[in-house]
């Protein structure tokens, strides 16, 4: 890489407007509502957004699919409440702590089954995903069974208290806008540009000197460390955590949203975010549980009509205008 | 542990071995055929055991529950085949593994909708008094599994290796490029491959419900199990399949003898992430189990 300051700046400035229009819009948010349930919506999307971003990298620049990112976010969401109720462990670094433990799990699933052509690291996920479920539920002592955590205390830094829904909606955004920002410069990184090229051919990229199965275990490692931070944040905000939360319906829907986004830009996320936080608000007023029946169809319809590398806009085109491929 | 003891965990890895065995050869009817892994085998499972369910509380007869139950995974599979996979065979793997995802929660959220929450039980098939041996005792079920499975495993193989039709899907396995040159129909073959392969798990799903119940959600963990099991002895080799599923099925027997019955399902995972570690080629050496 020409790793001269200038270009080091510039990959952290944002190369189009659109990123400033996003970040201008949802950071105003607060200035228009008071309404809590509009703003706990809000909330939820930004950490749900942080989730699909992690997840997109993975899927959309590596090609892996995971199933287990629910249990990442119960992870992170379950190891701050865990240490923050029993061991008094400050939130922020219970935050991290819980992240390194998620990139820990993350590089012990991703070493074996990366090295491997195929999708095994979708089943291990799977695997992960449910194994964590059980655990949730069994070790009693630790997480309260089905019952879950209460009075997880919610986040503060120094005079600031974000118990307030506002004032908690700029910091989770932030968060979620900065790790956004890191995913779109990423796409042009070294890493980027390494994912790109093994996604295209893996052995051209790795007869260019591309270790192939580690740069797709660092990006598997990134989005279980968003996943996990995500879900400290949702920890801190509902102040109380459960295993339903953290199923493989969750996963599966996570990677749905990626897939409605599309895979050719990381842009897709925002839109597949925006839809799996609406789309559920207006099934349920007819029908609770057919959400996931609705999520699980989409995919498979989408997955059929619309080339799985197109991006946002050319999908939207694409269903506008009928079929024409592009 | 005494001999009775012993006796026992094998007689019941036996039992859920035959299950994880048939779904290990479901993945690899599939994957042999198209290279995919179908992330909705242990939903075609789950469905034909809560399907069996269903037709029998309906007041069906047993053995006509249990055709019929057949009937409706096979017609499942083969429009799922029909309308997502078909479609997408051209557009590369990826995209197949993402509609079997979809298809899993959409089959999964479906059967709650239809057979609800609980846990729903299928009357054994013949009777529940067990069988003395050797101071352990065999609940007759176990010889229905076993037995049927054996029964499966050997028309499979006679199917693939003495008639024309078989020997034209395994053409397809080796190379489909080279089979489609010699007038062999690889959309055919890849029909065909889905329609046995739910077939076969909707008959385990049927056989395992007298004994452990059936629910919505059990489709993920004998999904992950069947895999674990045809990864275990070499994904894409049937025999391996076979083998790799008995010996979960027996090796998680004797760990719940040994270690504890709540972590009974923790021990598929930890043997699969073990054997893609220490030897991703299984024990009978997969078709394609390609390192980088």
């Amino acid at each position: 890489m020409s790793g001269g300051t200038s270009s080091r700046v510039s990959r952290f400035v944002p190369r189009n407007w659109s990123f400033a229009v996003l970040a201008v819009a949802v950071l105003l948010v607060p200035a228009f509502t008071r309404d809590t349930y509009i703003l706990s919506i809000f909330a939820f999307m930004a950490t749900r957004f942080m989730v699909v971003v992690g997840l997109w990298l993975l899927l959309g620049l590596a090609g892996q699919i995971s199933l287990g990112h629910a249990a990442f976010v119960g992870l992170g969401a379950y190891g701050s409440a865990i240490l923050v109720t029993r061991a008094d462990v400050n939130p922020w670094l219970a935050l991290v702590m819980s992240a390194v433990l998620a990139a820990a799990i993350a590089g012990l699933i991703g070493i074996p089954t990366l090295k491997l052509k195929g999708h095994y690291l979708a089943m291990a996920t799977m695997g992960f995903g449910e194994i964590i479920h059980i655990l949730l539920i069994q070790l009693k002592g630790l997480t309260n069974g089905t019952d879950g955590i209460t009075g997880i205390p919610p986040l503060s830094l120094g005079p600031l208290n974000f118990s307030d829904p506002r004032l908690y909606h700029l910091l989770v955004w932030v968060v979620a806008l900065i790790f956004f920002l890191l995913a779109l410069n990423l796409t042009n990184s070294r890493l980027g540009r390494a994912l790109q090229a093994l996604r295209r051919s893996e052995v051209a990229a790795q007869s260019l000197g591309v270790d192939t199965s580690w740069r797709k275990l660092q990006v598997f490692m990134l989005s279980a460390v968003a996943a996990s931070i995500a879900g400290s944040f949702d920890a801190h905000y509902v102040q109380f955590v459960s295993p339903d939360s953290f199923t493989l319906n969750v996963s599966v829907i996570l990677v749905c949203s990626v897939v409605i986004g599309g895979f050719r830009s990381v842009w897709g996320a925002v839109w597949g975010t925006l839809l799996i936080t609406i789309l559920p608000e207006i099934i349920k007023r007819f029908n609770e549980d057919a959400v996931n029946l609705v999520f699980g169809l989409l995919i498979i319809v989408i997955v059929v009509l619309l080339p799985v590398k197109s991006g946002p806009l050319a999908r939207l085109q694409l269903l506008l205008r009928g079929r024409e491929r592009l | 542990m005494t001999f009775e003891q012993l006796l026992q965990y094998i007689f019941s890895g036996l039992t859920s071995g035959s299950i994880y065995a048939l779904t290990a050869l479901g993945f690899t009817l599939i994957y042999n055929a198209t290279g995919l892994i179908n992330f909705a085998q242990g939903e075609l499972v789950m469905l034909g055991g809560l399907s069996a369910v269903g037709l029998y509380q309906a007041g069906l007869p047993l053995p006509v529950a249990f055709l019929g139950s057949l009937t409706i995974v096979l017609i499942v599979t083969v429009l799922f085949q029909q309308l997502a996979i078909r479609p997408l065979l051209s557009r590369g793997v990826l995209a197949q593994v993402i509609a079997t995802v979809g298809a899993s929660l959409a089959l999964r959220t479906a059967a709650m909708m239809i057979f609800g929450r609980e846990a729903l039980p299928l009357p054994a098939f013949s009777g529940d008094t067990p069988i003395r041996i050797f101071g352990a005792s065999l609940n007759p079920q176990t010889l229905w599994v076993v037995g049927s499975t054996l029964l499966i495993v050997l028309a499979l193989q006679l199917f693939y290796r003495r008639t024309l039709t078989g020997k034209a899907v395994r053409a397809c396995a080796v190379n489909p490029l080279a089979a489609r040159l010699m007038g062999v129909s690889y959309s055919n073959v890849v029909l065909l491959s889905f329609a046995v392969s739910g077939a076969i798990s909707a008959a385990a799903g049927v056989m395992i419900t007298p004994i452990s119940f059936m629910t919505y959600s059990s489709g993920a963990l004998l999904g992950l199990k069947g895999f674990a099991a045809a990864a275990l002895g070499g994904l894409g080799n049937p025999v391996g399949a076979v083998v790799g599923g008995v010996a979960l099925g027996i090796l998680e027997g004797l760990g719940v003898g040994l270690v504890s019955s709540g972590y009974k399902d923790a021990i598929a995972f930890v043997i699969l992430l073990l054997v893609l570690f220490l030897r991703p080629q299984g024990i009978f050496g997969g078709k394609a189990v390609e390192q980088e």
